[in-house]
């Protein structure tokens, strides 16, 4: 645009413009030369490299991955991999029956090199009702492999391709009806690695996201079954990682140490939705956009499509719980997409030094505030009677803690306790306090379950930590016990 | 008066041909279109014929082994029945025990068409086969019937249905029990709809049962569960003997 105001008949112009088009070559080239060079160093054409030797492939179950190429040469993989339909667990107390390549949600994951030749055997278990087959997106060929590997119930089908694009790709049964396939887990991951492999990382992990459907809601006890029109209309009870609600939480978190790099391969099966990933306490150093050849840097949420993947690659730096989230955020806190990768080791105040001081806000800087009457603070100085505080709790409890409690107090299975005739709360009052004024982080135990995540400390004055207290203490067969500003101030103290 | 005759002579058949057909029951004919057909679908014209109530069970699988040693696990050519062949029989004169009363299975096409011509009747078309299983207990055609429909896509999610005993469930429109729910069943031409090529996109048969228009064509829940029965069937060979998969006949009326 700078061009066009140049005055070209000026000699002056002229320089001006040379200078500017003599800029925007260099800025092309630069653009050329520093493109963001990902899995592929080149666009080399794999589709005639040599294979030298041949081995058996070993196939993981999620959240494992097999281990790295390194620096071998590409060769003959021979894989197998069995469907089985089977009866699995969805939630607490709900099951589903899943259809499955391996036995899990999602199915094995399969890392093989660009250039590799593969036999892959598929073995459809005698006792499964349906014909199925496999459409892997890193196939060139009719299907992805779908046509060539259908087979019966009690039956195996061999066929062959060879990678000739490097990347990360979803495979997944592609039988009719092929939404219902996928929606009962029928899908995984194929990582296809460059030559010489992927830069090492410490830790590798295999998640996937997918919705599903049922008839009962979310949450509702018993075996499910898969509901037809709630997946037309694209209305999942459930939104989950690997296959279940607590596949990646409590004891299932995924560990890690703090100073350890880490790299996630996130896949989508769907059927229907896409993914706003993100980890709450990371940046991604590096996204492997759709899995493909462009690295974006420092990305806080990326996309994924259904039926699409990215690899996520990020250095956890100091210890915390790293919950892994769809960021449409409804589907990770009422539909179950919540995951954690728990980092032990030391702190590190620098990077993160939690709390370091409160104060008191005064936005018009003058000396006599008014305080904003909207009915939703306790601003009260005046002590309040037991059903005051009652009140004023709740509008607090609704603004602070029912995201994780919710607004019966019953919580979310495995990752948030109930408040709801809470044992572990009954018990002692102060303890209550402490955490309300402290936060609380480890296992605990309430009710038998155990939970282990981590609860922010609030930032409540004594008035309101009283009302909430107390709201929750007389609220869903709790003790009634009358939390006083007074216990609140003491327990501050100590 | 001879009108009357014929009439008359007529409804002695139909009795008289009922009443042989014990275990069997009339299916009178119509005209109805298929579902597994996305578009350029021709109504199909089905005559009357007779059906087996319930699936052939491993001991009436039994009698006819012993009648007919070639069929039996042992004595039976590999190129009519593959290596899963009545599998779960101790030896060719025991089916398991507490199987007599389930459906038969992993019987091959070959076997189950062998087993019908021995009792002088034969496979069920799948064109008969669907036109009989698009009844419920009151209607003679409930694909519109959206609870029907999912009871049948609900069956067919249930795992292990090939270990029910036959003939405990309430009989179709036409009296005919276990349609859906149980195990699959054979079909006369089975395979037909690769064979013809069936008018779906010139001749690509694939494109109607793998991806796209398997998805574009199916609106309703009874397209998914048909679309469930001809993914089975395409799937199958002659000689594959299925654990999920059995049979019954079906005759012509005289």
């Amino acid at each position: 645009m700078t061009m066009i105001t140049a005055k070209p008949n000026q000699f002056k112009g002229y320089s001006y413009l040379l200078i500017l088009l003599s800029g925007m070559i260099l800025y092309a080239c630069t653009q050329g030369q520093s493109k963001n060079t990902g899995l592929s160093k080149s666009m080399k054409d794999h589709s005639k490299t040599k294979v030298f030797g041949e081995m058996v492939a070993e196939l993981t179950s999620p959240p494992h991955v097999p281990p790295p190429i390194g620096n071998r040469p590409a060769m003959k993989l021979y894989m197998e991999m069995e469907i089985i339909e089977d009866e699995m667990v969805m939630a607490d107390g709900v099951s589903y029956v899943f259809w499955t390549f391996g036995g899990t949600v999602p199915g094995s994951f399969i890392r093989a090199r660009v250039g590799d030749e593969v036999e892959f055997k598929i073995k459809n278990h005698p006792n499964n009702k349906l014909p199925h087959n496999i459409d892997l997106h890193s196939v060139t060929g009719q299907g992805g492999g779908a046509e060539a590997s259908f087979v019966a119930p009690g039956h195996e089908k061999t066929f062959s391709f060879k990678l000739i694009n490097p990347g990360l790709f979803v495979y997944h049964c592609a039988t009719a009806p092929v939404g219902m396939h996928i929606a009962n887990g029928m899908y995984g991951l194929i990582l296809v690695e460059p030559e010489g492999g992927l830069p090492p990382v410490d830790k590798e992990f295999y998640v996937m996201q997918g919705d599903f459907y049922t008839e009962g809601k979310f949450g509702e006890p018993g075996l499910q079954p898969f509901d037809m029109q709630k997946a037309y209309d694209e209305r999942p009870d459930y939104v989950v990682f690997n296959g279940s609600v607590n596949s990646l939480i409590g004891e299932n978190a995924l560990q890690a140490k703090a100073g350890e790099t880490i790299r996630i391969f996130f896949g989508n099966g769907g059927p229907n939705l896409a993914s706003s990933f993100h980890v709450i306490g990371e940046i991604f150093d590096k996204v492997y956009v759709e899995g493909g050849d462009q690295i974006n840097y420092n990305v806080g949420t990326t996309l994924v499509p259904a039926g699409g993947a990215a690899i996520l690659e990020f250095k956890a730096e100091v210890p915390s719980n790293l919950v892994l989230v769809d960021h449409s955020i409804f589907r990770a806190f009422n539909k179950g997409a919540l995951g954690v990768i728990s980092v032990t080791g030391e702190k590190n105040n620098k990077i993160f030094a939690g709390e370091i001081m409160e104060g008191i806000y005064l936005p018009e800087g003058g000396t006599i505030q008014k305080m904003p009457v909207d009915g939703s603070k306790v601003t009260q100085p005046s002590p309040m009677n037991k059903s005051e505080l009652i009140e004023a709790g709740k509008k607090i409890y609704m603004q602070a803690c029912f995201a994780c409690h919710q607004s019966n107090g019953e919580g979310v299975a495995n990752a948030f306790p109930p408040l709801a005739k809470a044992d572990y709360l009954n018990a002692d009052v102060n303890r209550a306090i402490d955490v309300l004024l402290n936060g609380l982080s480890g296992e605990i135990t309430v009710n038998g379950k155990k939970y282990n995540s981590i609860m922010p400390s609030q930032q409540l004055k004594d008035e309101e930590a009283a009302a909430v207290l107390t709201y929750v203490y007389n609220s869903w067969g709790n003790n009634g016990t009358h939390v006083t500003p007074e216990m609140v101030s003491k327990r501050r103290k100590k | 008066m001879r009108k009357i005759f014929l009439l008359l002579a007529g409804l002695f058949l139909i009795n008289n041909a009922s009443a042989q057909q014990s275990n069997m029951a009339l299916v009178k004919g119509g005209i109805y279109t298929p579902l597994y057909g996305i578009v350029e679908q021709s109504e199909v014209k089905i005559r009357d014929f007779y059906m087996d109530i319930n699936p052939v069970t491993y001991a009436d699988y039994l009698e006819f082994v012993n009648k007919n040693p070639k069929w039996q696990k042992s004595k039976v050519s590999k190129l009519f029945a593959d290596g899963r062949y009545l599998s779960n029989w101790e030896n060719d004169f025991s089916a398991p025990k507490e199987f007599l009363d389930k459906p038969v299975t992993m019987v091959s096409w070959f076997a189950a068409k062998a087993y019908c011509e021995c009792q002088g009747k034969r496979l069920p078309t799948v064109d008969e086969w669907e036109y009989a299983a698009m009844a419920s207990a009151s209607k003679k055609d409930a694909r519109t019937d959206i609870l029907y429909n999912l009871s049948i896509l609900r069956s067919y999610e249930e795992p292990k249905t090939f270990m029910k005993s036959v003939g405990l469930s309430k009989g179709n429109f036409w009296g005919i029990k276990d349609m859906h729910g149980m195990v699959w069943e054979w079909t006369q031409d089975f395979n037909s709809i690769i064979l013809t090529g069936e008018s779906r996109n010139n001749g690509n048969t694939d494109a109607g049962l793998f991806c796209a228009s398997g998805a574009i064509g199916a609106k309703d829940m009874m397209n998914y569960a048909a679309f469930m029965r001809y993914a089975m069937r395409t799937s199958l060979k002659a000689n594959y003997s299925i654990t999920t998969l059995g049979f019954r006949c079906a005759k012509d009326t005289p």
